[in-house]
């Protein structure tokens, strides 16, 4: 038994997502190899060799690898799954994971397991379904694994002083015809990661304009805290939609999650009813969201939202 | 447009994404019978845009839609929504058999053969089991470009550009033609088929194949062992004001 853990690197450094993925193998008993792929792959390498669980770290320094493109990206893990003879291979279940470990579980004809939440052995993993209203437990006679991990389900590695062994790598990749990447418009934010934020502050529908989300940025930065949004409050534009929330956007599990002017859909639920305190703010007292919330506050968010800016 | 487009979208019958699931008592599944079940909304977007993209281009350049489902027979409802939307044909690939997303790669990528389509639009994942795969593995046995998570699809001089949803925002990938789409939320908002085009819907080519016909042996690589419902919370505890909420967070919930 021994695993591969795909990093997706951001120029010099990497997605903090791997992190989690790299505990979740770690469960298991063999030894974890990460992948680091991209034109600044060796800079990333240095700091994915100090995060503790990590065997060995292969280095695949090649521009054809820069944002995660699939087509490259899942031949190179192809590639490496063979020469380490892996038998797991693990990724966060981020967009990039999901993007690239489908194309290759074809390639190794296995059928992937999405966004697991436990191990339970090495065959043998949790995963819920129906936005998160069951939980299944399945077993897979797949001689290799595909896994994408749900980050809120497993600690973030931690990094330490000793530096695991890097190897340099260059496999032949048959990669074409390919996909080209032409741009990104990434929301700049000195805001937390929404994904890894200890609170999360987020708004809804309620809001009523992408001027009424200003207090909801507002309460965030107060209390140093990333900003969600359900998906009407994306829909309607009043927010970025890389703030949604919710089965089809990001899974959040903070400390503290505060719902304003959510209802509460079954989809934006199943993104953050594993948080661990929800505060629910919102005019409407029969709005399913309250029957999650350890703590409901009915009445009008804009009145609310402001002097609670001015008590904390 | 220089040259001519065809079309292939992939439909799915699921539990309606309204209804809340109840698991099963015996543990093995989620309650499905008597349930309302409707195409999978991201579906419903992939066949919105393959007519879309034929209103822009116009109907010499995107020559013909065909819809595909995977399943027992009551995936051929789903199939006459596609129709009634827009689709021009449609084949029902019928199995009784349970179908993981691998399989179903595999069997599209033999309709593909034979279909022989530019586009295939699929959508990211199904409601059901949430797996969010198929796409990506039909262009993975195709050795296909793929671009997921769609928010914009443009196509001009037989190449594709599409911006994709990702974590921080938004990407945009360029590829040649034939390619894999996967849909996101927001790149469209499906239409609701007329009364009279789902009249004439009914009339409209369905062919159905069985994964035999398509070389196709069904094999299941995951047993499922159990499903459980999730871990209930103890919430719906109100407070009266911002000074009590304050305070429980506090001193209660300490979390601030």
């Amino acid at each position: 038994l021994s695993s591969l853990v795909f990093v997706e690197t951001k120029g010099s450094g990497i997605e903090e997502g791997a992190l989690n993925a790299i505990s979740a193998a770690r469960k298991l008993s063999g030894p974890v190899t990460a992948v680091v792929a991209g034109s600044e792959a060796d800079a990333a390498a240095k700091t994915v060799a100090k995060i503790e669980g990590v065997d060995k770290v292969v280095v695949a320094k090649d521009a054809m690898f820069d944002h995660a493109l699939p087509e490259t990206t899942a031949s190179l893990l192809k590639a490496l799954q063979e020469k380490e003879g892996s038998t797991h291979i693990f990724a966060p279940h981020s967009a990039a994971g999901k993007n690239v470990m489908p194309r290759l579980a074809a390639l190794l004809d296995s059928q992937q397991i999405s966004d697991i939440v436990a191990i339970e052995g090495e065959d043998t993993f949790v995963r819920p379904v129906y936005a998160g209203n069951a939980i299944a437990t399945v077993k897979t006679s797949d001689a290799i694994k595909i896994l994408t991990v749900r980050t809120t389900s497993f600690p973030a590695a931690v990094y330490s002083d000793a530096a695991s062994a890097t190897e340099e790598v260059a496999p032949t990749i048959d990669a074409s015809p390919l996909s080209k990447w032409v741009k990104e418009d990434v929301a700049k934010s000195d805001r937390p990661d929404l994904a890894a934020a200890k609170r999360v502050v987020s708004g809804g529908r309620a809001v009523k304009s992408s001027e009424g989300f200003k207090i909801i940025y507002d309460l965030a930065d107060k209390i140093g805290a990333a900003v969600g949004a359900s998906r009407a409050a994306v829909d309607a534009g009043y927010c970025d939609n890389s703030l949604q929330v919710g089965q089809t956007g990001r899974i959040v599990a903070p400390e503290l999650y505060i719902a304003i002017g959510i209802s509460g859909a079954i989809q934006h639920l199943a993104g953050m009813k594993d948080s661990k305190v929800i505060v629910a703010i919102n005019k409407d007292a029969d709005a399913p969201i309250f029957q999650l919330a350890d703590y409901g506050l009915v009445g009008d968010l804009f009145t609310i939202v402001p002097e609670l800016m001015e008590k904390v | 447009m220089s040259s001519k487009l065809r079309i292939l979208v992939g439909v799915k019958r699921v539990v309606d994404s309204a209804v809340k699931v109840r698991v099963n008592s015996a543990q093995t599944g989620v309650e499905t019978a008597n349930v309302k079940h409707s195409m999978n909304p991201f579906d419903e977007i992939a066949v919105e845009e393959a007519i879309r993209l034929r209103e822009k281009h116009g109907k010499d350049a995107v020559e013909e839609i065909v819809a595909v489902s995977c399943g027992p027979t009551k995936a051929q409802e789903t199939l006459r929504t596609a129709l009634a939307m827009g689709a021009d044909r449609a084949v029902h690939v019928k199995t009784d058999a349970e179908l993981e997303p691998l399989s179903v790669a595999k069997l599209l990528s033999k309709i593909v053969e034979t279909e022989k389509p530019s586009l295939v639009i699929l959508g990211k994942q199904a409601i059901d089991d949430d797996s969010n795969q198929t796409g990506q593995m039909l262009a993975g046995l195709l050795n296909w470009p793929q671009a997921t998570f769609a928010s914009k699809v443009d196509i001009k001089d037989g190449s594709l550009e599409v911006v994709r949803e990702v974590d921080g925002g938004l990407e945009t990938v360029s590829s040649s033609l034939p390619a894999i789409v996967t849909t996101d939320l927001r790149l469209n908002e499906p239409r609701y088929a007329s009364l009279p085009n789902i009249m004439k819907a009914k009339k409209k080519p369905l062919k159905t194949v069985s994964p035999a016909d398509l070389g196709i042996e069904i094999r299941s690589r995951l047993q499922t062992l159990k499903v459980t419902e999730p871990a209930k919370r103890q919430g719906g505890k109100i407070v009266a004001s911002v000074d009590e909420l304050l305070d429980k967070l506090r001193n209660e919930a300490k979390v601030l």
